[in-house]
């Protein structure tokens, strides 16, 4: 049996699925209810200063796209952080801790960027002997509108400083948790580690507008007519997660940065893949507001019958195996030729490829041959784009074959070169420098 | 109500039986039943489903436009080949159309509902009455258009849209022809047929004039004489008789009489059934007449058909209907006389058969299935009375690939024509060819003289 065991930033959980911070870590109920069925650790939903908390919208929060048979895609929310008193949240959290020593508790912040708010709230906090602290930097709706959250999260001057607060006032871990809703995520999370943060969570979720409701032209979640943008969730965030995540990753300044990936995580797979891409453990949201808390489960043992599966014995075996593969397209090889080949005795002749090919690219498969519907790759047409692949309803139906060296790209005319060679140095390029470099 | 009286009675059954036996086959989908069928839809590069349609409906475009909330676009997508869509959603053979050649079969051997998604979409628009087409402006052109069934009315709507006047003269006291009269009642309920002819008809510019019979009320050669262009859409009048002793006793009738007597009872428990039932044939009437008098309360239906399963023309999924319903299908069995006491049906005497070199043959074995009535099923024949010197060819009247007759100005299509199958839609995609053949020679003859010179 794989271990899965997780130890982040000296957190320890039984396994590397926690809750985000979010509804449904937001009072003792929801958090014993998860524990019960089997998440590693939450991220309490984020804290205020003290005083009135603040007040949330009381009509829809929520929005969402589905695909067909309703599969919720992605969600939207304009949900603030707590809006339960601070010392209510603050001493469900010491009690819940005590009764689960072993599973995880941080801590999320979110108070003005001035000193004086954040040195007043992270002794109350540590008080509850949590395992540590995220600060929530993120949202994008609502909060960021008073400076807070994404506000911050954007500047990353604001992030260094306040990281340094933190690691001043509190000997708790510091997880500083990113906003998607800036160019390049590489400049948020360097600024996060040069203010000593231990780690850093990501994404938070995405500026949207989910959809707008044609018969009164009013966005949607509607509010009276109105409608504000939201942060957006759920598997369709899942690849723009995956890329910052291997971002930071791969990014020298913040290369070995403990990172928890966020982002749309629903089945063991996704976590596995934002493990191999970096990330030391996972945060789900919305996937648990969609089925449950018993989806962790399935995460359970689908990680740990893939990890055996494949002779994996811990996390530490697949945590960052992808990282080295993801590099800048002008490193990529040149001289990899692929065709595609469809498999006729799986194929079902709907023709997508087809017309995918015709209509919007190379004009490399057939429709007819010899008068009859046929559907095959014209190897001297194909640039091996994956188009068909992707477009092809039938698993395995279509495949990308790459040609050996020595074989003949019947598309180009020229024999396969064993050699790696890239941008850098091809002919084609000004500035190609005499040798590759990789 | 006597469930087992023997002999040919009606009230076998309780009035709720009949009711539950006789509702809509299939209910139409719900809106999220709809998304989700119209979801499978694989949005295929020259669709084999609309090539298999007779009429070419695009189909992956109308189940796009019900899967994007959009079911009065479908609808019109639907209806731009076929007005007649409604009905043919209810009675197309989909499983050997659109459905069988959908790609889903070689995926997963389950077709897209198109079918169930055709219905669901025109259902809306026809309730909703919405009308797509208007007529063009008058041509002063009139045009006669015999018989008011699925060809006729196809023909006469797209005749009406390029703004010629139609007559359409029918031998019956209801418009719809084998829609009204032939379709088994559990497929077109709540007098869909009807209702079908009011949505066609009001485009405007069709005048329908009922019990005009052709041969008996007017004449080919009056029609041709009055009217720009005629279109006889004149269906199978006749009926195969078996030539078998015992065929003139009471008990002995034709499934189509049967089928249509009863779906033009009001109350079904008026309409009597024998309590042993031999149905004899093999296509879609023998199902549709034997799957109803299991309905009307019959204890033992049984189809005979002379040659095996693989030769029958009812599809496997009306087979597999008649089975469900307790219908027993019977095969390699002919009949070889009826028997009678006191002037009625008491059995059948059948021999076997087998197949030799190809050939039918019977094997000299013989067998009696007791019954109280038997129903011929067994084809229907053109009745070439009042056609005077139209080309007949194998019993059907001649036409040309647009539906034009060997005579000059007269069109035929559907059941009456030998060309495809007799089936509603191939009947409505005839009528409706046959229209825009007619509109093209009378707007070319109405070009002026100088735009020819």
């Amino acid at each position: 049996m794989a271990d899965i065991r997780n130890n982040f930033v000296g957190i320890k959980s039984p396994n590397p699925f926690w809750l985000a911070s979010a509804p449904p870590t937001d009072k003792a109920y929801n958090v014993e209810r998860a524990f019960q069925a089997g998440w590693g650790g939450v991220v309490w939903k984020t804290l205020g200063e003290e005083g009135p908390p603040v007040v949330n919208v009381n009509g829809p929060r929520y929005g969402a796209i589905w695909g067909a048979d309703r599969r919720l895609l992605g969600l939207n929310n304009i949900e603030l952080i707590t809006d339960r008193d601070l010392y209510v949240n603050l001493r469900e959290m010491k009690e819940v801790k005590k009764k689960w020593p072993d599973r995880a508790i941080v801590a999320s912040i979110m108070v003005p960027c001035e000193e004086d708010a954040w040195k007043a709230i992270l002794p109350l906090v540590e008080e509850t002997e949590v395992d540590g602290i995220e600060l929530n930097f993120g949202c994008p709706h609502g909060m960021s509108e008073r400076g807070m959250g994404s506000a911050v999260g954007q500047v990353p001057e604001y992030i260094e400083m306040v990281v340094r607060w933190c690691k001043q006032y509190s000997r708790m871990p510091v997880i500083t948790k990113l906003t998607p809703n800036i160019t390049d995520i590489r400049y948020p999370a360097r600024a996060a580690k040069r203010g000593g943060t231990d780690a850093v969570s990501l994404i938070n979720t995405i500026s949207s507008i989910v959809s707008v409701n044609l018969d009164t032209f009013s966005p949607n979640p509607s509010i009276n007519g109105k409608g504000s943008h939201g942060g957006y969730c759920g598997p369709a965030v899942k690849p723009i997660a995956l890329n910052m995540v291997a971002e930071i990753a791969r990014d020298p300044e913040t290369y070995g940065l403990p990172i928890s990936g966020i982002g749309g995580v629903t089945t063991w797979r996704d976590a596995a893949e934002f493990l191999a891409l970096g990330a030391g453990n996972v945060q789900v949201c919305t996937a648990a507001m969609t089925y449950g808390f018993k989806i962790v489960q399935e995460m359970i043992t689908g990680l740990s019958d893939w990890m055996d599966a494949k002779g994996h014995r811990s996390l530490d075996d697949i945590c960052g195996r992808a990282v080295g593969n993801v590099t800048d397209w002008q490193y990529l090889n040149l001289n990899y030729v692929t065709k595609a080949k469809i498999d006729q005795d799986l194929c079902i002749k709907c023709g997508r490829c087809h017309i995918a090919c015709e209509d919007t690219s190379h004009q490399a498969i057939t429709s007819v041959v010899n008068g009859v519907r046929h559907f095959e790759v014209m190897e001297d047409e194909c640039v091996g784009c994956n188009l068909c692949v992707n477009v092809c309803p039938v698993e395995n139906c279509i495949t990308m074959e790459a040609l050996g060296a020595g074989e003949l790209d019947k598309r180009t005319g020229k024999t396969v070169d064993p050699q790696y060679a890239n941008w850098t140095t091809h002919p084609n390029n000004p500035a190609a420098a005499p040798v590759a470099a990789e | 109500m006597d469930r087992l009286g023997s002999g040919i009675q009606a009230d076998r059954l309780s009035p709720e039986q009949y009711a539950v036996n006789f509702s809509d086959l299939h209910p139409r989908l719900d809106k999220h039943e709809a998304l989700v069928a119209a979801d499978r839809c694989y949005f295929c590069y020259d669709a084999p489903c609309m090539t298999a349609c007779p009429t070419a409906i695009d189909i992956p475009l109308f189940i796009r436009q019900i899967s994007t909330g959009n079911p009065l676009g479908a609808a019109k997508t639907i209806f731009d080949q076929n007005i007649l869509g409604g009905m043919c959603a209810r009675v197309c053979p989909t499983e050997t159309l659109c459905e069988q050649a959908c790609v889903r079969n070689t995926a997963e051997d389950r077709p897209v509902e198109i079918g169930k998604l055709q219905r669901y979409s025109t259902d809306i628009a026809m309730e909703t009455n919405r009308q797509f087409y208007q007529r063009a402006a008058s041509t002063g052109r009139r045009v006669a258009v015999v018989g008011a069934g699925p060809a006729g009315l196809a023909c006469a709507h797209r005749l009406s849209m390029h703004g010629h006047s139609v007559i359409v003269f029918d031998a019956r006291e209801k418009v719809g022809g084998l829609n009204e009269y032939g379709i088994a009642t559990y497929k077109a309920t709540e007098n869909f047929a009807q209702r079908e002819v009011d949505y066609v008809t009001a485009i405007g510019g069709i005048e329908i004039r009922n019990g005009q019979v052709l041969g008996r009320d007017f004449t080919l050669a009056d029609l041709t004489a009055e009217f720009d262009a005629v279109f006889l859409g004149i269906g199978l009048a006749g009926v195969n008789g078996l030539g078998i002793e015992g065929e003139e006793l009471n008990g002995v009738e034709d499934a189509v009489q049967f089928i249509a007597a009863l779906r033009q009872a009001k109350d079904k428990s008026e309409v009597p059934v024998g309590r042993r039932v031999v149905v004899l044939g093999g296509g879609m009437t023998a199902i549709d007449a034997a799957i109803q008098a299991k309905l009307l309360g019959a204890e033992e239906v049984t189809i005979c058909y002379r040659r095996g399963k693989e030769s029958m023309n009812a599809s496997g999924y009306e087979q597999d209907l008649a089975a469900s319903n307790g219908v027993i299908i019977r095969h390699w069995l002919a009949p070889k006389r009826i028997l009678g006491k006191d002037g009625a049906v008491a059995g059948i005497e059948l021999g076997y058969t087998k197949a030799e070199n190809g050939k039918l043959v019977g094997t000299g074995e013989t067998g009696i299935i007791a019954a109280d009535q038997v129903m011929k099923a067994i084809g229907q024949t053109f009745a070439t009375s009042g056609l005077g010197s139209l080309r007949i060819e194998a019993g059907r009247v001649f036409t040309d690939a647009e539906g034009r007759t060997s005579v000059e100005g007269i069109w035929a299509g559907g059941d009456c024509v030998g060309r495809g199958e007799d089936l509603t839609v191939t009947a409505v995609a005839q009528g409706r060819d046959a229209a825009e053949s007619i509109n093209r020679q009378l707007a070319a003859g109405a070009q002026p003289a100088a735009a020819v010179a």
